[in-house]
């Protein structure tokens, strides 16, 4: 186990040590990219002198409310579709499909509709996000014992009490795996859209930093963003995995 | 209520054909009242109707307009897929039988796939310059990906008797792959196509709607500055039908494929 881990961050330095020597032999230019090390200096630079506070306030603020409502409309939906199984069997072809679909093409409808202002981002970081954590919810649904569903009715709990004290406890490992898909693709979402077109956000000084040919602003951001979603990530999926345990040994 | 259970478990387990279009022409027509509603409720300038959105869809497969930039789009599409099946395939054969490089490099995969890839498209574009190989790079890094981890889930489920067996025969790798690990690997390997040909599209359409002149991400873009509602309403109809239909089939065949499995 530990072996794998040294050969991970092996791996990791090897191939960053590389792009450093091509960098400075020259076989990068550094109209392409500038050696990693004039990139963490600049990423460095960047956050001490706070210049791009705004937009990573921005990005992440609009990223946690299209996360956060995801994640409620998502849990709260899948509650009540578990209970309607018609309802459910008709949406059943749209949850298969919807992945496939790439959301994103619904950005410039979203732009003339709603203007370049936050809300088409923030849709885009929903509409990405609440179908996972639908389909996860329901699937947890679906695994809670039926001995549970009877006492709940022997103490005679109502819909919403049971699902808020019985069911939904039950599935969130499923619903946690749901949320943290949810988490990548709000960021995903918020982020893409701000690239594509927007008035600010990382994803926007990205593709400004790009048409000015500022290097030394662009990678920097970049591994900023790619940092950033990295550390989210592993963070929720250890917890993810600690919460896996500690329902196996129960 | 055990027959509920059973009802729902029968209707899990092999849902009738019957049953699943009716489903899908339901959900199709509830989609389109609500766009109708929609439209009444916010009139002409927000967003066009379905008739006339589907009316303007039409047309643009009669413009000399329209044209190439279908093609451009198609062509970065195949190519990029193209690529990312082969490498896909590729990394995944070798992940999958080489334990330890998989274990080394399969969680970093796993946290490429929930990467904002957009980011790196700047990256792509210094890299290959602006035109359609940058498209086709930026296909493939979407494509790629769950191809790569389905092929090594699929790899690894091969029952181990049949690996003996090849052994036994002696079968070099390259056969071994071909006459026993994919034929056994088929389904869940198809399972990666399938997401693989999805996340390509999302990804040239992506790229398209950056920085690009030509295409169908182009003509999305494009819509917006010339506040032609109609051609972003109309473009998205069409990927979004491509997309969904395309999907629909390839999960039928998949699903198939993992019942004879």
């Amino acid at each position: 186990m530990k072996l794998v881990v040294l050969w991970r961050v092996l791996v990791v330095v090897a191939a960053i040590a590389l792009l450093e020597v091509l960098c400075l032999a020259g076989a990068i230019d550094r109209i392409t990219m500038p050696p990693p090390h004039e990139i963490a200096r600049d990423l460095w630079r960047m956050l001490v002198s706070g210049r791009m506070n705004g937009a990573i306030r921005k990005t992440l603020t609009n990223a946690s409310i299209a996360f956060a409502s995801a994640a409620i409309a998502g849990v709260a939906f899948a509650a009540l579709l578990h209970n309607h199984r018609q309802t459910r069997s008709t949406l059943d072809p749209l949850f298969a499909t919807y992945y496939a679909v790439p959301v994103f093409a619904f950005y410039p409808l979203l732009i003339a509709v709603f203007g370049l202002g936050d809300l088409p981002q923030v849709l885009i970081g929903f509409m990405l996000g609440v179908v996972a954590v639908i389909v996860n919810t329901l699937n947890g649904l679906d695994r809670v014992p039926r001995v549970l569903a009877k006492t709940a009715a022997v103490n005679r709990l109502g819909r919403v009490r049971t699902a808020a004290s019985i069911t939904l406890p039950y599935a969130a490992p499923h619903i946690l795996t749901g949320v943290k898909l949810a988490v990548a693709y709000s960021l995903i979402g918020v982020v893409g859209s701000e690239f594509i077109m927007s008035r600010g956000g990382i994803g926007y000084e990205i593709s400004f930093a790009y048409n000015n040919f500022d290097n030394a602003t662009m990678y920097p951001l970049i591994v900023l963003i790619l940092a950033l979603s990295i550390a989210v990530n592993a963070f929720l999926t250890r917890w993810e995995q600690r919460l896996r345990v500690r329902r196996g040994q129960r | 209520m055990s027959a509920d259970v059973g009802a729902m478990a029968a209707a899990e387990a092999g849902e009738s054909r019957g049953t699943g279009i009716r489903n899908a022409l339901i959900l199709v027509a509830v989609l389109l009242a609500i766009w109708q509603g929609l439209y009444w409720t916010f009139g002409d300038i927000a967003i066009a109707s379905p008739a006339a959105t589907a009316r303007y869809a039409i047309g643009l497969f009669g413009s000399e307009r329209f044209w190439p930039h279908l093609i451009e789009t198609s062509k970065a599409f195949v190519a990029g897929y193209a690529l990312a099946v082969v490498l896909g395939l590729g990394i995944g054969f070798w992940l999958g039988f080489h334990r330890l490089s998989s274990e080394v490099l399969e969680p970093m995969v796993v946290a490429v796939y929930s990467l904002p890839k957009v980011t790196l498209y700047p990256i792509l574009l210094l890299a290959f310059g602006l035109g359609i190989s940058a498209k086709i790079a930026f296909g493939t890094l979407h494509g790629v990906i769950p191809i790569i981890l389905f092929t090594i889930a699929a790899v690894r489920s091969v029952k181990p008797v049949l690996v003996k067996t090849g052994r036994v025969l002696q079968l070099s790798p390259a056969a071994m792959v071909r006459r026993i690990l994919f034929p056994a690997a088929l389904p869940e390997i198809f399972t990666g196509l399938r997401v693989g040909f999805s996340l390509t599209l999302i990804g040239v359409l992506l790229a398209e709607m950056f920085a690009s002149q030509r295409g169908l991400g182009f003509l999305l873009m494009n819509g917006i500055g010339l506040h032609n509602v109609e051609q972003i309403m109309a473009i998205t109809l069409l990927i979004v039908v491509f997309a969904a239909s395309v999907s629909t089939v390839l999960l039928a065949i998949d699903r198939r494929l993992h019942r004879h499995a």
